[in-house]
C-alpha cells in the first residue's frame, strides 16, 4: 500500500528476558508512516512487551529502538511521548477519582503562571474530541465512565501530548462491534493525517479489515509478515499458534432441563444511583447457553452484579434453583453452585500481587482440600494449580509467579480455568474469551458447551456477536435495562441481532 | 486425593529471596547510620567514639543487652500490630493509642487485685490489656467499615483521647495514693501480676516470639490470614470472591489494636511495673518504624524491634561518654524511616529491581 513510505519507528533485534521466560527474542520490526501494523501472536506471545519497549516502560536486553531513523534510547514513556509515541494499554492506566479532563492533562499541564489553565485545555480536550468523533465528557469521574469511554480518554490523552506513532494495545477487546466501527474511522482518519499505528489485536476479521502489513510473533519471536490481501482468518490462524485451528464451536442441540436462573421483575440502579436495569424478566434452564446481547452500558453489567450478590437489588427477585437468592451475600450464591467470570478481570477477578496457584483458589480457599479448618493446605493448593495450569494452557514460568507478570490473555486464563473446573449448577461469563488469543478461544468454547452438555445452565453475556451466535442456544437482547426480545440462536441474525441491541422494535423486524 | 510429586523446597531460592528481602532495611539502617554520623561529626563530636559507645550501651554486656531486650520487647508486639494492619491494608497510626490503654488497664488489674495466683494475675492483666487495646481500634475499624473514615484520621484522633484519658486516670481516679507520691502515676502492680524473667529473658520476650510466630502462621498459613491479604491487596477482588471486606477490616483492626494493647501490658507489667504517664511515650510510633524496617513480615518484627531497641538502650551510654544528645537516635530512626518507605531511593542507590512481591502500601488511595 505505502511500499516507499520512510519508516518512522524501527525495533532491531529487540530480546527481552524476565525471570523464567524469553518474551522477546531477535525481534525486528518496522513501522512505516501513516500506515496501520498489525501485531498478532497467540497469549504470552510477547507482543506487549515488544510495545512497552517501544514506549520506554521496559528497556531490552538487547538490539535497539530506531525513531526515524535514528536510535533512541528510550529511558521512560516521556522520552517516548517526546519522540511523538503514545500508548493505549491493554489495562488502562489511568486514575479513577480525576476527570476525563485531569487525567488528559495529567503530565502535560498547560498552565497560566503557577496556575493550571484548565479552560485552555479543556477547549484542546474539546476540539480533539470533536475532530477524532472522541465523545466524552470531560468533567465525568473516570471511575464512572464504561470501559469503552475510558479507551476514547487514553487515545485523546495520547493525541493531546502530539503523538504521530499511536501503540494501541488490543483496544478493541473492549469495544462493542460498533465502537469497534467507530475506532477504525478514527483510525483511518488518523492515519490519513499522517499518524502511524500499530495496532494489536486477537480479532483477525479486524486484522484483514484494518492493517496494511501484519506480522506475526510466537513465543517472542516474529515468525511471519503478511498483508490482508494474502492472507485469511485461517491463515492468520495458523501462523500464530502453529496448528490449524477449528474457528466455528462445534455442538449439539441443546436439551435444556429445568429453569435454574429466574430473575423476576428486576430492576436496578448503576452506582450513581440512576435506574439502569428496568423490571426485567428473564430464565437460563439447566444444559443450556442463553446468550444476553447488548451494547456496553445497556445495564448488563449491573445485571451479572445482581445475580452474584455484588450490588443491591432495588425491586424483584432472583431465583436459583427456585430458592430466593435476592440480597443474598456473594458467597452464600457461589456456593450455591455459581461460578462467575467477571467482566474487569483486574480489578475484580484477580488479585495481582497473589501467585498464579492463589488466584486459582481465590473463591474456593477456605474449602477442602485447600484448608483443613482454618489451615491452609499449601500443597493441594499448588496441586491443583499444576494441573489447571497444564490443562488450561496457561503460560507462565510455574505457579507461583505473581499474576501480575503474566500476560494479559493468560491472566484471563486464570480466571477461566477457576470458574470452568468448579462443578456448578449456574455459570455466569462475562465476557470470557475477552484478549484471549483464537487457539485458546476454541478450547473455552469447547469447554463452556462441556459444561452445558453436563446439565449447568449458562448465562454468557459478551459483546462479541460473533460469540454470542456460535454458543448461545437461545439469545436475549438487552436494551436500556429491558430484554427487548428473545430469540432461538438459530433463527437470529446478525443484522437482526444488531438492529435490535440498537433499539429497533422487534415488531418492525 | 492424590498428589502427583510435592514440589521440592527450594532452599536456594529462598535463601536468596531472604536476603533480597533484608537487603533493602540493611541499606537503609547503614545509609542512616551514615547521616547519623555526618550530623555528629558537624556537631563537634567523634562519631566513633559516639557509635562505640551506643554500641556498648546496647549490646556490649549482659547488662545493656537486658536493657535492650527490655526496650525491644514492647516495640515487637507493636510492630506486629502495625504488619498485621499494613496486610489488610490499613494504616493503624493508633497503635500508641491502643498500647496506652493496655498499659494502664494491665496495671490496673494489677493493682486492683491482690492475692491471685501468680499465673492467673498476670494473665488476667496481659488479656485485659489487650482486650482494651483491641476496643479501642475496633472504633477505628467500624469507622472505616461502616463510613469509609479513613483509619489515619480516626486513630490519630484516637491517640490523642487516649494521651488524655490515661493521663486522667493515673492522675485522678487510679492514681498512686501512696505518701509522698505527687506525680500522676499508678500503685505499683502487685508481685503476683508482675512478669518474671525465665532463665535470665523477660518472659514478656519469650512471649512476644511466640506471639510474632502465631501472627506470622496467622497471615501466611490460614484461612483467615489469606482473607486479611485479599482485603489489604484488593479489596473489590475480595468482594468479588465472597469474602465480607468490612468484617475483615473490622477484625484486622481489633487484632491490630489487641496486639498493641499487649504490647502495652507487657510494658507495664514486666518493666516498669506501674503505668506512668510518659514511659511509654513514642512506643505506637516506633512501632510503625520497626513494622516498615521488618517489610510487614511477622518474623522480622524481632531483629528489627532488637535493633530499634538495642538504639534506645545504648542512647544514654552514648549521651554520657561522647556528649552527643541522645536524640540523634530518634533522628537516625526517622532517617531508617524514611528510607524504608521510600524504598525507591534504595533500589536507585543498588541499581535494584523493585520487586513487585511485597510491596507496602502506604496508603490505600487508587494507587496503592
Ligand atoms: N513484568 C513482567 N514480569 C515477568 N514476566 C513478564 C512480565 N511481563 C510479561 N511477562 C512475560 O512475558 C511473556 C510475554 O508477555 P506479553 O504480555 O508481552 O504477551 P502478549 O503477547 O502481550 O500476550 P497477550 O495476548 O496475552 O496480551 C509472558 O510469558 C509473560 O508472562
Ligand atoms: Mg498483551
Amino acid at each position: 500500500m505505502r511500499g516507499d513510505a520512510p519508516v518512522v519507528l524501527e525495533a532491531r533485534g529487540i530480546t527481552k528476558r524476565f525471570p523464567g521466560v524469553l518474551a522477546n527474542e531477535q525481534v525486528s520490526l518496522t513501522l512505516q508512516h501513516g500506515e496501520v501494523l498489525a501485531l498478532l501472536g497467540e497469549n504470552g506471545a510477547g507482543k506487549t512487551t515488544l510495545m512497552n519497549i517501544l514506549y520506554g516502560l521496559y528497556q531490552q536486553d538487547a538490539g535497539e529502538v530506531l525513531v526515524r531513523g535514528k536510535p533512541v534510547r528510550m529511558r521512560g514513556p516521556s522520552a517516548a511521548i517526546r519522540h511523538g509515541i503514545g500508548m493505549v494499554h491493554q489495562h488502562f492506566m489511568l486514575v479513577p477519582v480525576f476527570t476525563v479532563a485531569e487525567n488528559i492533562i495529567l503530565g502535560a499541564e498547560t498552565s497560566r503562571g503557577p496556575l493550571l489553565d484548565m479552560a485552555a485545555a479543556r477547549r484542546h480536550i474539546h476540539e480533539l474530541s470533536q475532530r477524532h468523533n472522541l465523545a466524552v465528557d470531560p468533567d465525568a469521574l473516570v471511575k464512572d465512565l464504561s470501559v469503552g469511554q475510558q479507551q476514547r480518554v487514553e487515545i485523546i490523552k495520547a493525541l493531546y501530548r502530539n503523538a504521530t506513532i499511536l501503540i494501541l494495545d488490543e483496544p478493541t477487546a473492549v469495544l462493542t462491534p460498533q465502537e469497534t466501527d467507530e475506532l477504525f474511522v478514527i483510525i483511518r482518519s488518523l492515519t490519513a493525517q499522517g499518524v502511524s499505528v500499530i495496532f494489536i489485536t486477537h480479532k483477525l476479521r479486524e486484522v484483514l479489515a484494518l492493517a496494511d502489513r501484519i506480522v506475526v510473533l510466537r513465543r517472542g519471536r516474529v515468525v511471519g509478515e503478511t498483508r490482508p490481501r494474502e492472507a485469511s482468518e485461517r491463515s492468520l490462524a495458523e501462523m500464530m499458534v502453529g496448528r490449524s485451528v477449528i474457528l466455528q464451536v462445534e455442538k449439539q442441540t441443546a436439551h435444556p432441563g429445568a429453569t435454574v436462573l429466574a430473575l423476576e421483575q428486576l430492576s436496578l440502579n448503576d452506582d450513581r444511583g440512576q435506574q439502569v436495569v428496568n423490571a426485567l424478566t428473564l430464565d437460563v434452564r439447566a444444559g443450556e447457553v442463553l446468550g444476553l446481547a447488548g451494547v456496553q452500558g445497556n445495564g448488563q453489567t449491573e445485571l451479572v452484579e445482581a445475580i452474584t450478590g455484588l450490588r443491591p437489588v432495588r425491586a424483584g427477585r432472583v431465583l436459583i434453583d427456585g430458592q430466593d437468592y435476592t440480597g443474598a451475600a456473594p458467597r452464600r450464591i457461589s456456593e450455591s453452585g455459581c461460578a462467575h467470570v467477571p467482566e474487569d478481570r483486574q480489578e475484580d477477578g484477580l488479585v495481582l500481587g497473589y501467585s498464579v496457584a492463589d488466584n486459582l483458589v481465590l473463591n474456593t480457599y477456605y474449602v477442602a482440600p485447600f484448608a483443613h479448618g482454618i489451615v491452609r493446605d499449601g500443597q493441594a493448593v499448588l496441586h491443583h494449580a499444576e494441573q489447571l495450569v497444564a490443562q488450561y494452557d496457561v503460560r507462565t514460568p510455574n505457579v507461583t509467579t505473581s499474576v501480575a507478570a503474566l500476560s494479559g490473555g493468560n491472566q484471563q486464563k486464570v480466571i477461566i480455568a477457576r470458574e470452568l473446573s468448579r462443578e456448578v449448577r449456574l455459570l455466569i461469563a462475562a465476557q470470557p474469551t475477552r484478549g484471549i488469543d483464537v487457539g485458546s478461544i476454541e478450547f473455552i468454547h469447547q469447554q463452556i458447551i462441556a459444561a452445558r452438555d453436563r446439565g449447568t445452565a449458562v448465562l454468557l453475556v459478551s459483546a462479541e456477536l460473533d460469540e454470542i451466535m456460535a454458543l448461545a442456544d437461545r439469545i436475549a437482547v438487552i436494551y436500556h435495562g429491558r430484554i427487548v426480545a428473545t430469540l432461538p440462536a438459530t433463527s437470529a441474525s446478525r443484522e437482526q441481532l444488531g438492529l435490535l441491541m440498537a433499539g429497533a422494535q422487534p415488531e418492525h423486524l | 486425593m492424590e498428589r502427583a510429586k510435592p514440589p521440592k523446597v527450594d532452599l536456594w531460592g529462598r535463601g536468596r529471596a531472604l536476603l533480597r528481602a533484608a537487603l533493602i532495611p540493611t541499606t537503609a539502617v547503614l545509609i542512616a547510620l551514615l547521616i547519623g554520623a555526618l550530623i555528629i561529626a558537624l556537631s563537634g563530636a567523634n562519631p566513633l567514639i559516639a557509635y562505640s559507645a551506643l554500641f556498648e550501651g546496647g549490646l556490649g554486656s549482659t547488662r545493656a543487652f537486658a536493657r535492650t531486650l527490655e526496650k525491644a520487647t514492647p516495640l515487637i508486639f507493636g510492630g506486629l500490630a502495625v504488619a498485621l494492619a499494613f496486610k489488610g491494608g490499613l494504616f493503624n497510626i493508633g497503635a500508641q493509642g491502643q498500647l496506652l490503654l493496655g498499659a494502664i488497664f494491665a496495671a490496673y488489674i494489677g493493682f486492683a487485685f491482690q492475692g491471685l495466683p501468680p499465673v492467673l494475675h498476670s494473665a488476667l492483666a496481659l488479656l485485659v490489656g489487650a482486650l482494651l487495646g483491641a476496643l479501642w481500634a475496633a472504633i477505628a475499624g467500624l469507622l472505616k467499615a461502616f463510613t469509609g473514615a479513613h483509619e489515619v484520621i480516626t486513630t490519630i484522633m484516637l491517640n490523642f483521647v487516649a494521651f488524655n484519658l490515661t493521663d486522667w486516670l493515673a492522675d485522678g481516679p487510679w492514681k498512686d495514693r501512696a505518701p509522698g507520691n505527687i506525680v500522676a502515676r499508678t500503685p505499683k502492680v502487685a508481685a503476683a501480676a508482675a512478669l518474671p524473667n525465665l532463665g535470665g529473658i523477660p518472659l514478656g520476650m519469650i512471649l512476644a516470639a511466640l506471639v510474632a510466630l502465631a501472627v506470622w502462621w496467622l497471615i501466611w498459613r490460614t484461612t483467615s490470614g489469606f482473607e486479611l491479604r485479599t482485603v489489604g491487596q484488593s479489596p473489590s477482588a475480595a468482594r468479588y470472591a465472597g469474602i465480607p471486606v468490612r468484617q475483615i477490616t473490622v477484625l484486622a483492626m481489633v487484632t491490630s489494636g489487641f496486639l498493641a494493647g499487649l504490647g502495652g501490658a507487657v510494658e507495664t507489667l514486666g518493666v516498669v511495673g506501674r503505668f506512668q504517664p510518659g514511659f511509654n511515650a513514642g512506643l505506637g510510633f516506633n512501632a510503625i518504624t520497626v513494622a516498615l524496617l521488618a517489610r510487614t513480615n511477622p518474623l522480622a518484627v524481632i531483629p528489627a524491634a532488637l535493633l530499634i531497641g538495642a538504639m534506645q538502650a545504648g542512647a544514654s551510654r552514648m549521651q554520657f561518654s561522647s556528649g552527643v544528645a541522645s536524640e540523634i537516635i530518634d533522628v537516625i530512626q526517622a532517617l531508617i524511616l524514611f528510607f524504608v518507605a521510600a524504598d525507591s531511593i534504595i533500589h536507585g542507590v543498588l541499581r535494584i529491581k523493585p520487586d513487585d512481591g511485597e510491596h507496602v502500601a502506604l496508603s490505600s488511595g487508587w494507587g496503592a
